[in-house]
């Protein structure tokens, strides 16, 4: 029956909806709209977050420059979480959930890619890099 | 003149006279035909006074509808020059045995097989692809447009700029001697001085860029702007590998971009990523550029998958088999086609763990395939199987395919991908998945929705000759190269010493002659079905009985596609309508806001390509220029306001009265 179709016309499903309020299947965007306070946490949260690296790295740090590096490189990722809730406006429910997946998706991606390009790389370099095959050769019996 | 050598040399950098084949017979007469061509086309467009209606309906168009059309012309198009390079090579290597050298010298034979493989995967599949996920994809699900419709005019003519900087290095300069994916070092400065890389990367580059855009619109567009009730596990499985493949391109393409700017700056200014000379690693390369190229791969097979279920259950009359199964093998083999790309080159010398590893990943990611398989023949036991055209293709997909995904398989296990590495049994391997797969795909796409795109069937003669000669070409095309291949004859040589192989090679060349014709029938079913465009005519708008909405509106349909957004409540949203005596509504219609056309995509796109072929030529003040020009007419599209409209009520109304009399006069 007609009750398939919306009789009372969806003018403009597309992007344009502004032209009447009624209807809209669109998900709630969801986005928090930030206040001067939330920009305010998040900008001292960002310093705080730059501040310590930094000093960390002038002052000598820890005793192995490994140390330093895999703190610094913490302290870079709560940075970047302090960026996505305070600045990007992001959580679990914005954009109906899609905001999560995408985060969720691009973060397997990027561990998949880097993890397994340093294992591949690793091994390259081991078995395959012009200095290690001299050193291979002069083993040779 | 003379006294200022350097302005000059910054105008024209390394472009001179010497850059134009002048001395090569063969490419001046393929010049001289293309040119012959070319200002026929001009010719014939401008004697019938058709520049100002190409440019108005068609170069400057964001309708979807529109934009996947030219994108399936620049596939066929593209798709003559890549065919035409396959040729040529089937041709050397028939002849060039012993004594004889064929007619091509090596540099040229090098730039030819670089030339198909760019062109097949980037300019042929991709833009077809592109193309039938641009026009069918909003129709199925019930919106307007895509999410950002000037964007999707701009990818279109990115992706056409790349190609013109290919088809430009025929004529002018020289086309890259690596293979298709440019390995450095041989596609470093040290090796390749020449502007062949550079054409590559920049082609590349610009297509680039019109591919992740589009990728980004057609997400947003399956995202938020399904039809009211059409959930996620409610769309038709064409649009949810569409979604997969997106979101493919736009988590891989980026990586392509960023390893070929690495490449580029290799080349351009003296950094070593992928030297030895100071601690860079050419492997790095290969490593990165697979972790692009599979999920690649991935991106051109699950839209051809997606045609197929829509075939299959079209062309049996039933439901598909296993629609959930169908999704989520989609997005498992979406997730794992990020974990297999070392398959492409266990033969490096990662060690055993590491192979094994990737061995294994690959051999899983034939689970989800195969449960496909399984569901399209469920699909068609005990269906009402129609043998129309699109079912053909659909079913020699499956007997191809299969064989194609078994070879791979085989590859899959390092202990004989170390024999068969680098092999025609590999070649054969990747063609026999790709034509049988992503090729037959799209021909079983275009001819399932040509009817919808211009309103009449294509003759059905024609397409079942075009699909006998490319199924049977195709083995006799491939056959002799996986023989070849068992017995370690290795991939991209222009001479053979042994005269005992000759013969497999002209059996190859025999099955390029039958896929020849089987083009050629392609063509010639295009130009007998617009002349009995009349006698083929679909006056329903649902020709083959169809199950999902596009199927709803007229063919061609209405620059709004839908006078009303329908609403959906189940899978197969249009077949279920009509089991329940859908009654198109007949008044109550209202003003429908639509995007206006613009001229800004090819003219951002044209700059593009200007500052593409200055920077390949090192032409520093060009390249300045435009690509100031390129800032200054971005931020110019952005004060335009004048970017929509509306149809009025009458007009829709005209329109919908003139379909409801059609119907009525031929149902």
């Amino acid at each position: 029956m007609s009750g398939h179709v919306d009789s009372h016309g969806h003018g403009g499903h597309d992007q344009h909806h502004d032209d009447h309020g009624h209807g809209h299947e669109h998900h709630d965007d969801g986005i928090g709209h930030s206040t001067f306070k939330g920009y305010m946490i998040g900008f001292v949260l960002a310093v705080i977050l730059t501040a310590i690296p930094f000093w960390l790295v002038m002052s000598g740090g820890f005793q192995k420059p490994a140390t330093t590096s895999i703190v610094v490189l913490a302290f870079a990722a709560v940075q970047i979480v302090v960026h996505m809730i305070y600045f990007l406006h992001m959580n679990t429910k914005s954009e109906g959930g899609w905001n999560m997946l995408a985060l969720i998706f691009t973060m397997v991606l990027v561990l998949i890619t880097l993890s397994g390009s340093i294992w591949v790389m690793y091994h390259m370099d081991h078995n395959m890099m012009p200095s290690m095959m001299m050193r291979e050769m002069q083993n040779l019996p | 003149m003379s006294d200022h050598p350097d302005l000059l040399k910054l105008f024209f950098g390394r472009l001179t006279w010497d850059a134009l084949p002048l001395h090569v017979p063969i490419v001046m007469v393929t010049f001289a035909v293309v040119m012959i061509g070319a200002l026929a086309v001009l010719g014939a467009i401008t004697y019938f006074r058709l520049w100002g209606y190409l440019w108005r309906e068609w170069f400057t168009s964001i309708d979807h509808k529109k934009i996947g059309i030219m994108y399936m012309v620049l596939g066929l198009v593209m798709l003559l020059r890549g065919f035409a390079d396959a040729v040529m090579m089937r041709a050397q290597q028939a002849i060039s045995f012993g004594h004889s050298t064929g007619y091509l010298p090596p540099e040229h034979y090098d730039q030819i097989f670089t030339a198909h493989g760019v062109i097949m995967i980037f300019f042929v599949a991709m833009p077809l692809v592109t193309g039938i996920m641009n026009f069918v994809v909003p129709l199925q699900i019930g919106a307007r447009d895509v999410a950002f419709p000037f964007l999707n005019n701009f990818s279109f003519w990115m992706t056409t700029a790349g190609a013109m900087l290919v088809m430009a290095s025929l004529f002018i300069g020289e086309f890259a001697r690596t293979g298709w994916l440019a390995y450095p070092p041989l596609s470093g400065i040290g090796m390749s001085p020449d502007v062949g890389v550079d054409y590559y990367i920049w082609a590349l580059q610009v297509a680039g860029v019109g591919t992740l855009l589009s990728g980004v619109n057609l997400l947003a567009t399956i995202v938020k702007m399904r039809a009211p009730g059409m959930r996620m596990m409610q769309m038709p499985v064409f649009t949810w590998t569409a979604l997969c493949t997106n979101v493919l391109i736009v988590a891989a393409f980026p990586v392509l971009t960023a390893v070929l700017a690495l490449l580029a700056m290799d080349r351009y200014v003296g950094t070593h990523f992928f030297t030895t000379d100071l601690g860079g690693d050419a492997m790095m390369y290969v490593n990165l550029i697979w972790i692009w190229g599979h999920p690649e791969v991935y991106i051109l097979i699950l839209p051809a998958f997606g045609i197929f279920s829509e075939v299959v259950s079209t062309f049996s009359r039933k439901r598909l088999f296993g629609y959930a199964s169908m999704v989520y093998a989609t997005v498992v083999i979406t997730v794992l086609s990020y974990l297999v790309w070392l398959h492409h080159f266990f033969t490096m010398g990662s060690g055993a763990s590491v192979n094994s590893f990737f061995g294994i990943t690959t051999m899983i990611i034939s689970i989800p395939t195969g449960a496909k398989i399984f569901n399209w023949l469920f699909t068609m036991y005990r269906g009402r199987i129609v043998f129309e055209v699109p079912m053909l293709w659909t079913m020699g997909f499956m007997i191809t395919f299969v064989i194609g995904g078994m070879t791979g398989v085989m590859l899959a296990v390092p202990p004989a991908d170390f024999s068969l590495h680098n092999s025609l049994f590999l070649i054969a391997h990747f063609h026999n998945v790709i034509i049988g797969g992503v090729l037959f795909g799209l021909f079983a796409g275009i001819n399932f929705w040509f009817p919808k795109a211009f309103g009449f069937r294509l003759d059905p003669f024609w397409g079942k000759c075009s699909f006998w000669f490319w199924q049977i070409g195709f083995w006799f095309a491939f056959a002799p190269l996986y023989v070849l291949g068992l017995m370690g004859v290795t991939r991209r040589l222009s001479h053979f010493d042994d005269p005992s192989l000759q013969i497999w090679f002209v059996i190859a060349a025999f099955g390029a002659f039958l896929i020849a014709l089987g083009i050629l029938c392609m063509l010639i079913q295009f130009a007998v079905s617009f002349r009995r465009r009349e006698q083929l005519r679909d006056h329903t708008g649902d020709p083959w009985n169809g199950r999902t909405l596009e199927w709803s509106t007229s063919s061609p349909p209405p620059a709004y596609n839908f006078a009303f957004t329908p609403i959906v409540h189940d899978n197969d949203a249009w077949w279920q309508m009509k089991q329940r005596n859908y009654r198109r509504p007949l008044d109550g219609y209202r003003a429908i806001h639509m995007p206006k056309n613009t001229g800004a995509g090819i003219i951002l796109a044209g700059i593009s390509a200007a500052l593409g072929f200055a920077l390949i030529w090192q032409m520093w003040i060009p390249a300045a220029v435009s690509f100031v020009a390129l800032l200054v007419v971005a931020i110019g599209h952005t004060f335009n306001y004048q970017r929509d409209y509306y149809i009025p009520a009458d007009e829709v109304a005209r329109v919908e009265t003139a379909r409801t009399e059609l119907l009525a006069n031929h149902v």
